[in-house]
């Protein structure tokens, strides 16, 4: 494994509405080393996407604010960079792809303007050098007839062409590591398998780190290095992929993975639901975020929240009570 | 489970059911010009008590058809009989009959609800709308009953949609969609809005109706993992037209038509060992437009083992094997093994095969 790449430490955000503050993500800490594929699992609400987003200044604010946190890339800290420079940052050295690809893209501007225009400011390439970058960009993510297509308008394309255009404006850049914010979510599973199989691609060829933001786990088994879940702000769990899916050390993990029939197993009585309802973000929880759901659920859980410790070198969980033995730690 | 040697009449008779819809042209003077072709031409049963999985991609159909087999839509061709009232027909007394035997539990519980209506008039409607409980307080008695049911507080039922989450709301609709004492459920997409943890008790809850009041259900989804877990029996549609159908094991251990075998591959497992040794069949392209729809098989422009006449033959509906039904010229009874168990030749422009994930 390579060097670190990115290092956050403590990242809290809280948003302030009407309702009272919303407490999206409290003091989580994770390391992204070179090259290296992690993926962000949780439910909806979960922060999964705040805190990512919050790194590279993308969140408003107000109402959202960056209550504490370190977060390095590189030798700087990201939530320390005025706009101008986290510009400079976005895009060259942390390239991002989205769920919607149609939101990302400009609707009223061919194809070619908007795959060129980064390409002429940053590379310093004149008008037929960029269109021939783009061409070959565009090859590269598998649009058939791309040298045509570059005189499209976006709502020409279909979704998974779309995100394929994302994935082409992203490479032009060549950034050391890529944050996908669910980009198969909007898409058919034939198209996800499309995509997931392109960016693995992409991935082995530019050695590029990978953050991937999902609530699939399915996804998540055939193309991550290491595997963080993420409950109510909180990271809950942290693994290899296959200590994650071999050995589920925090009942959240267990119930989730539980909770999914499988598509090449007959089915096996019931599914596991987990009870009760998602977590409420404006109370921040005393103990364990999962505690009110949690089937193992001890005193102490209620009153203390777990520190995330390793169970081993590859592994870490935050959970008073131990999976294997039964017995509270 | 459903035994097929009792011999009882299905519930659901579908038979080369189309709808289309029309393309319009011009503000004053209106003509057609095209039409798209959602469903083009389908047929099934569904029998008592059974859960009929209806499983495709967006834009395939299944959506419609669906709503087409209400009466929500109305058909443009083609014969759905329900309890033994063709839908089509029925007209008055027969019609409401149709309309309470046969309910919908909508995707998106956010906008199925009415968001001005308390929890008692939205549940309590059917049973307005039928005269089966004429009196007020009756009706509300019925409902807290009813909510109760579907695993909510009986207290809520002053409440509006807005209070009550997603997964919460998914149970108003189906309380609605029971209300009515039903036989046939259309379930289109009910988990599909919600999360995970939230998925399997709605799911489940589907299942303990299913089994207390014997209900039968069309389950429409895109999701396979669920689909193999909740269903009887499944269905695949591709661009308005059945690809294949077969009971849950047999279609999801022997799948015969091309189609199916991309679709399923290409669903994630959640297991990273299982995950990297699946092969997946990778399919070129996106889904043509159902205005134009691909000569012969429809499937033939995507298809990894396309031939040259499956571009001028539309390929027959057949029962390949009992129970098993398929729409493809190259599958043929038993002799050949599953496509996606063997190697496939790479030939054909149409094909892109990769393994899956890093070897």
């Amino acid at each position: 494994m390579g060097n670190v790449l990115l290092d956050v430490e403590d990242l809290a955000v809280h948003f302030h509405t009407p309702e009272g503050t919303v407490y999206a993500v409290n003091g989580i800490s994770y390391q992204v080393h070179e090259g290296e594929a992690v993926a962000v699992v949780g439910e909806s609400g979960c922060g999964k996407s705040v805190s990512m987003m919050s790194l590279l200044g993308l969140i408003p604010i107000p109402p959202g604010e960056v209550v504490s946190g370190r977060a390095n890339f590189v030798g700087r800290d990201l939530l320390q960079l005025s706009e101008e420079e986290l510009e400079q940052v976005r895009g060259s050295e942390i390239g991002m792809i989205f769920q919607d690809p149609m939101t990302s893209l400009n609707p009223v501007l061919m194809l070619e303007r908007q795959l060129t225009e980064a390409l002429m400011k940053h590379y310093d390439m004149n008008q037929a050098q960029a269109r021939a970058r783009a061409i070959e960009l565009l090859e590269l993510v598998g649009m058939p007839d791309a040298a045509r297509r570059l005189d499209n308008y976006p709502h020409q394309f279909s979704g998974g062409m779309r995100q394929r255009v994302m994935i082409a404006m992203m490479l032009a850049c060549n950034p050391s590591l890529l944050i996908a914010d669910e980009p198969t979510t909007a898409l058919d599973v034939t198209i996800q398998a499309q995509i997931v199989e392109l960016v693995i691609r992409m991935r082995e060829k530019m050695g590029m780190a990978m953050i991937w933001i999902t609530h699939d786990l399915g996804v998540v088994a055939a193309m991550a290095d290491r595997v963080i879940v993420m409950y109510a702000g909180y990271i809950l769990e942290e693994a290899d992929v296959d200590d994650l899916y071999g050995d589920p050390r925090h009942p959240y993990t267990l119930a989730l993975l539980g909770a999914l029939p499988r598509v090449d197993q007959q089915r096996a009585g019931r599914l596991n639901s987990i009870p009760g309802a998602p977590p409420n973000l404006l109370v921040k929880p005393k103990g364990c975020p999962f505690a009110p759901r949690c089937p193992t659920a001890i005193e102490r859980c209620w009153a203390e929240k777990p520190p995330l410790v390793p169970v081993s070198p590859t592994h870490k969980v935050a959970c008073w009570y131990d999976a294997r033995t039964g017995e509270p730690l | 489970m459903i035994d097929d040697a009792n011999g009882a009449e299905p519930l659901v008779q579908v038979t080369n059911l189309k709808k289309h819809f029309p393309i319009k042209r011009g503000i004053v003077f209106q003509r057609t010009t095209g039409a798209v072709k959602a469903v083009d031409g389908i047929s099934f049963d569904i029998r008592r008590g059974e859960t009929l999985g209806l499983v495709g991609e967006s834009g395939c159909g299944k959506s419609t058809a669906g709503r087409t087999l209400l009466g929500l839509y109305p058909a443009t061709e083609g014969d759905i009989i329900i309890d033994g009232i063709n839908v089509r027909m029925a007209a008055g007394s027969q019609q409401l009959a149709i309309r309470r035997k046969a309910q919908m539990i909508f995707q998106d519980p956010f906008a199925s609800l009415n968001p001005r209506w308390t929890v008692n008039a939205i549940v309590g409607e059917p049973l307005r709308v039928h005269e089966l409980l004429p009196d007020k307080k009756a009706r509300a008695g019925r409902v807290k009953e009813l909510l109760e049911l579907v695993g909510l507080s009986g207290r809520y039922v002053n409440r509006f949609p807005h209070e009550f989450s997603g997964g919460q709301r998914q149970r108003i609709g189906i309380a609605r969609a029971l209300a009515s004492d039903p036989l046939f459920i259309v379930c289109d997409e009910p988990i599909s809005a919600l999360d995970v943890s939230i998925q399997a008790q709605v799911v489940n809850l589907l299942e303990d109706l299913q089994a207390q009041f014997n209900l039968t259900y069309l389950f429409i989804a895109h999701d396979l993992s669920m689909v193999r877990h909740i269903c009887d029996r499944v269905a695949v549609m591709y661009l308005g037209v059945m690809a294949e159908l077969a009971s849950r094991d047999e279609l999801y251990e022997n799948p015969l038509h091309p189609y199916t075998q991309a679709l399923l591959s290409a669903v994630p497992v959640p297991d990273p060992k299982v995950a990297r040794k699946r092969r997946r069949i990778i399919l070129t392209g996106d889904v043509p437009s159902p205005i134009n729809p691909p000569s012969g098989c429809r499937f033939h422009t995507r298809c990894p083992i396309a031939q040259p006449h499956c571009a001028e033959v539309v390929p027959a509906w057949r029962e390949i094997d009992p129970g098993h039904w398929v729409a493809c010229h190259e599958v043929e009874p038993k002799f050949v093994p599953s496509i996606a168990a063997q190697a496939i030749p790479l030939t054909g422009p149409a094909l892109a095969q990769s393994e899956a994930g890093r070897r």
